[in-house]
């Protein structure tokens, strides 16, 4: 707490030196090349830092909460509290074994705590370690509100989602762009009578036949997946370590809106990009690491007040996760709150002169309970 | 009923329920269609012997009661008489006013005037023939003071010995008599504008410096205000095991009750029913209302309150809770702090309550659709 107040003169002489640069700076403290990105620890607890903007756009084209992406556009900087969450998931990145079978972790906490952000902090750490990062968004939006449901290709029995999966393509693409001419298939795939993919194409290829060809998009994400199931931390030459972060978890087991023609539900396990999906979160592959999240906001038919794991992945859920590492995300500290509310102030955020007396603080405390949903909606209309 | 004496109980019944539609002179008056001069009204209804007969029907009465009810009849007073009367006579009426009653002739009866004139026709009062003559009376009576009073003062000046810091009265902590007290008092009728002009007139009078002397005239005129504070009840602090100072209390507001908790500990955390009360009241104006005692005293972060609220909807819980706060705050703070959130509205309890829908409408205010033809 000290050191944060008396960087504050510190800070201003920075800014005067190093207003044009873009790279991260470590807003309320010292400001750090991008080498030691990597070496957050627990001394930058509760400070921010700034994602530079080239990167948001590639490895964050659809990841980010929308409240977020406002604050982005008004600020005209991303800015991330280095939280206690993330710093733990870190720390267990980089100490695991890759030779292993991939550890699964479990963000989870009440609503408006942060996990969505403290997985989108970890993503980025990831893509800087240069993994391959397999990013969805919310895996609520393939339960839910779909439009076109096609009876699978491939398989009798299995719904297709064709504009979701699409949507995940290209945004897939987007991120793992420079993957994808490494990567090489290691198997036919027949998609119709007069399309497929040869054995040893690259992924790109892939992916563009799934853009291309909206039908048989849910089934290039399902090869799409097995390919990198086969290969992540394989050969050494073009060893790549996988991150799969999925946000919304608990959708994958528990209800969806979706019905049939004959007005009867569709099960989770009939939908074939659903299905894939829990494939892949076993962990029966090697080389990188499942990071999740439990999120209530989206969830079909659960109580507001439902955070914990065993409530929101229900019993076969659980069973499935089961082993995973949980990571409980709480409210701010006082330390954290304290780091907002600067951060706030400095950006001019607060208007209300009241907002920057002492009692304005403590009447921010109060209503929002240092959560920091509600801390940002309060401070929106300060 | 069975007694010894029934005749005269039974009169005394009589006395009961009739002169209850008299009631209605005193109260409802100044309609300017009635204005009917009590002073020139004819042989009165109810003539003093009546009256006084009828103040001895109730002494009797009185002391038959007490007989009946087995308790003494020396030391029977009105609230007994009540609760004996409540308990005899049974009503399922809801309007109290119209339950029987027995009260002294002199609360029933209203206060009548005397003839005025004599067997010759000649009335007695010299004002009579002005319409209100107690009113005028009084108003000419208090300006005879204040010439009085310059008078003296004019005397005081003759002799070199005025002075301005005479002792004035004390004003504070009373207030004027109302119209209808008034109206009481003179047992006639008054109108507001005559009204009006007697409290200029004693304004007047209290502006001169030696209005002191007329303080015991004034006095008559104005009544004592209670102190409001005063009624308020603290709740108790107490201690619990590990000797954290803590106060219970409970609020009610529409048809929701709150009962809290309020602890002395230093985090300012608030439980409601079990849950965290940002996860009970997601919507911010009630948490907004929560916080509001609590920071009118400036003591955000120091309490713990535990809560359990029950009925009515997530506002009316809301303002039950912030009753029930300030209610249990008061015993952590001193009496001019509790005066100045008696004035805030803090510890008044909302009144507010559903209006009830009445036949020949749709709501409580909403009348059906009104058609021309």
């Amino acid at each position: 707490f000290l050191h944060l107040r008396g960087h504050k003169t510190l800070r201003k002489h920075c800014t005067e030196k190093y207003h044009n640069i873009t790279t991260w700076t470590s807003k309320l403290c010292l400001f750090f090349p991008i080498s030691t990105q990597t070496c957050h620890t627990e001394l930058h607890a509760g400070q921010y830092y700034t994602l530079p903007p080239a990167h948001m756009r590639t490895l964050f084209p659809h990841g980010l909460p929308p409240r977020f992406q406002m604050q982005m556009k008004t600020f005209n900087e991303a800015c991330v509290m280095v939280r206690q969450p993330a710093l733990e998931l870190i720390t267990c990145l980089r100490k695991a074994d890759y030779s292993e079978p991939a550890l699964r972790y479990v963000l989870y906490g009440e609503k408006g705590c942060g996990k969505t952000l403290s997985l989108c902090h970890v993503l980025h750490f990831c893509s800087t370690q240069g993994w391959l990062v397999l990013h969805i968004p919310d895996a609520h939006l393939w339960v839910k509100n779909c439009r076109e449901l096609l009876p699978s290709s491939s398989r009798p029995g299995r719904f297709d989602q064709p504009i979701q999966a699409l949507n995940w393509l290209k945004n897939f693409k987007t991120t793992n762009e420079h993957f994808l001419s490494k990567i090489k298939t290691t198997q036919r795939y027949v998609w119709t009578k007069r399309e497929s993919t040869e054995e040893g194409r690259p992924l790109g290829e892939l992916v563009d036949q799934g853009v291309s060809r909206v039908k048989s998009s849910s089934d290039v994400v399902g090869a799409l997946l097995r390919e990198l199931r086969l290969q992540a931390g394989g050969a050494a030459e073009g060893a790549f370590r996988l991150a799969v972060a999925v946000d919304g978890v608990n959708a994958l087991w528990g209800k969806t809106t979706l019905k049939k023609e004959d007005k009867s539900e569709v099960l989770p396990e009939e939908l074939t990009l659903i299905h894939n999906l829990r494939k892949m979160l076993r962990n029966d592959w090697c080389g990188g690491a499942i990071l999740t999240t439990l999120s209530q906001t989206g969830s079909l038919f659960k109580p507001r007040s439902a955070y914990l794991p065993m409530e929101l992945l229900g019993e076969e859920g659980f069973d499935n996760m089961d082993p995973f590492v949980p990571i409980p995300v709480s409210n701010y500290s006082d330390k954290e709150f304290e780091s907002c509310y600067l951060y706030y102030l400095d950006r001019n955020w607060l208007q209300h002169p009241h907002s920057r007396t002492e009692d304005g603080k403590k009447e921010l405390i109060f209503l929002s309970s240092r959560n920091p949903s509600i801390l940002e909606r309060l401070c929106a209309f300060l | 009923l069975t007694c010894s004496s029934g005749r005269t109980v039974t009169a005394c019944i009589y006395s009961l329920a009739f002169p209850l539609q008299l009631l209605s002179r005193q109260i409802c008056v100044s309609s300017a269609a009635w204005r009917k001069n009590l002073a020139a009204a004819g042989p009165e209804k109810f003539s003093e012997e009546y009256i006084k007969k009828q103040v001895e029907e109730f002494n009797i009465g009185k002391r038959h009661l007490a007989n009946i009810m087995g308790e003494d009849p020396e030391t029977f007073t009105q609230e007994d008489i009540d609760r004996s009367i409540a308990y005899l006579f049974p009503s399922g009426l809801f309007e109290k006013r119209a339950r029987p009653v027995m009260k002294h002739p002199d609360l029933l009866f209203p206060k009548q005037t005397a003839v005025q004139w004599g067997e010759d026709g000649r009335p007695f009062h010299y004002m009579f023939y002005t319409g209100k003559q107690a009113y005028y009376s009084l108003m000419h009576d208090t300006f005879g003071k204040v010439l009085a009073l310059e008078k003296y003062q004019d005397s005081m000046r003759n002799k070199g010995l005025f002075t301005k810091d005479t002792r004035q009265m004390s004003l504070t902590g009373s207030r004027w008599l109302l119209k209808e007290e008034l109206e009481e008092l003179l047992v006639e009728n008054i109108s507001d504008h005559d009204y009006t002009r007697f409290l200029q007139l004693m304004e007047r009078l209290l502006s001169m410096p030696y209005c002191a002397m007329e303080e015991e005239f004034v006095q008559r005129f104005r009544r004592q205000l209670e102190v409001q504070s005063s009624k308020q009840e603290i709740p108790a602090v107490q201690h619990d095991e590990n000797g954290v100072a803590f106060s219970q209390a409970e609020g009610r507001r529409k048809t929701a009750k709150a009962s809290i908790k309020l602890r002395d500990c230093g985090t300012g955390s608030i439980t409601i029913n079990g849950k965290s009360y940002l996860l009970y009241f997601p919507v911010l104006q009630d948490r907004e209302q929560l916080m509001f005692p609590l920071h009118f005293v400036d003591m955000l972060g120091r309490f713990n309150v535990e809560a359990s609220v029950e009925g009515g909807g997530h506002c009316a819980q809301a303002g039950a809770l912030r009753l029930a706060v300030s209610r249990a705050l008061l015993s952590f703070v001193s009496a001019g702090e509790m005066e100045s959130m008696r004035q805030a509205g803090l510890l008044t309890p909302d009144p507010r309550v559903k209006e009830r829908k009445k036949p020949g409408q749709a709501g409580a205010r909403k009348k059906f659709t009104w058609k021309k033809r």
